[in-house]
């Protein structure tokens, strides 16, 4: 099978600093990578690479399959309900919402506004908007951040389902996620 | 397209967007007698251009709330990465955003030319000229929060970026109070209008794609 997504000796320079160099990384349907490293190494900046909202300097981004990202902005309109603000994105990935709220535990805030959740539910809407967006690669940014224990298992099912389901994840994190089996790309490690 | 377009119509009716440059309209409707005092045909001879000076300010204030709360919140982000692209984005904030401002400001026109004691021959040049200029002013509001968009204290920025680049719809929507149909200011403030509708999109797009570098 095809990789997902690939990545070829990629180098980003922001601000007039290099970030990072050489970075390579081939994830195939059921696998997952774990991108670690000190804060401020550039982990954001590769992820946002791979989702293709950065373009990398140097080097060779090749994505084969339509991509969801879990960043720590949310992109639900305040103002909105979850259950409407979700509904949106679901819209637009001719989804249903309701699909991403029950693997994350928040099915019971739909009619709550947006605005009054706290950072844990925000973090839970945030995923499961790339639960139910269908797309095969997954691209998480600290997707642990803000969720308790309880949030944290459904996490690591929710990850360990869409593989089981030929999807694949890619993770920039600090803390274990429960990625089973997970290449680890470690940035400023050199 | 229709999502979107749907979405900038439910924030600008949610948040008070669509409401606050109407009042800010109607104020200064109200207040411009107060300041040349109850003259009646002077009224009539300068309301009309005073109107035109309110629609430009009531343009402008929400520049900084087109653009900037979905760069930051990041639906602009999600909505690339399903393939949207940014031009498209633009033309669905043109859209929604005109129908939240243009008509409504067009009937707020009507109390504002009552204050001022505008004959009805003016009032109907007034609202004529909003209609065809207003596309322009919000292609232009668009264009402005995008390129001040990510930046901090853009208030007075997108003032100094906006007014000036607006003088020839107001010279040529005050023109035509004046002179009425039969001269070119209503066709000249259509080209202007137009160009700016044309350019807005890319104009946009580009700004949205420079601001995540």
């Amino acid at each position: 099978m095809s990789a997902l997504l690939e990545l070829r000796d990629v180098a980003l320079i922001r601000g007039g600093r290099l970030l990072f160099e050489g970075v390579s990384l081939s994830l195939e349907p059921g696998g997952s990578a774990i991108i670690s490293g000190p804060n401020g190494v550039g982990k954001s900046s590769l992820m946002r690479v791979a989702a293709g909202l950065l373009r990398a300097t140097v080097g060779e981004v090749k994505r084969h399959s339509p991509a969801a990202l879990a960043d720590e902005a949310a992109a639900l309109d305040e103002r909105l309900t979850l259950g409407r603000a979700l509904a949106f994105w679901a819209r637009l990935d001719s989804v249903r919402a309701e699909a991403g709220m029950e693997p994350m535990g928040i099915a019971h805030l739909a009619n709550v506004p947006v605005r009054m959740l706290s950072t844990g539910q925000r973090k839970r809407a945030t995923l499961a908007r790339v639960i139910v967006s269908g797309a095969p690669l997954w691209l998480l940014d600290e997707p642990a951040n803000g969720l308790d224990a309880e949030g944290q298992e459904r996490l690591t099912a929710a990850m360990a389902a869409h593989r089981s389901r030929g999807g694949a994840v890619l993770a920039a994190t600090h803390q274990p996620i429960g990625l089973e089996s997970a290449a680890t790309l470690a940035l400023g490690a050199a | 397209m229709t999502a979107l377009i749907l979405r900038e119509l439910r924030l600008a009716a949610s948040g008070g967007t669509a409401l606050l440059p109407l009042i800010f309209f109607l104020l200064v409707a109200t207040l411009f007698p107060f300041a040349v005092g109850p003259d009646r045909p002077l009224l009539a001879r300068t309301g009309g251009g005073a109107l035109w000076m309110a629609a430009l300010l009531a343009a402008l204030l929400p520049v900084d709330r087109l653009v900037e709360p979905d760069r930051a919140g990041g639906v602009l982000d999600q909505l690339a990465l399903r393939g949207v692209n940014e031009e498209a984005v633009a033309v669905a904030k043109l859209i929604g955003h005109w129908l939240s401002f243009g008509p409504p400001l067009m009937l707020a026109a009507i109390p504002a030319a009552a204050l001022m004691k505008l004959p009805r021959e003016v009032l109907l040049r007034v609202e004529i000229g909003l209609l065809v200029g207003t596309p322009g002013l919000t292609a232009l509001t668009l264009m402005v929060g995008a390129l001040t968009a990510g930046l901090r204290g853009t208030g007075a920025m997108a003032g100094l970026l906006m007014l000036p680049l607006a003088v020839p719809i107001l010279i040529f929507g005050a023109g035509m109070i004046e002179q009425g149909f039969e001269t070119g200011a209503i066709k000249l403030l259509g080209a202007v209008s137009l160009l700016l509708i044309a350019a807005a999109p890319f104009a946009t797009g580009a700004a949205i794609r420079a601001c995540r570098d």
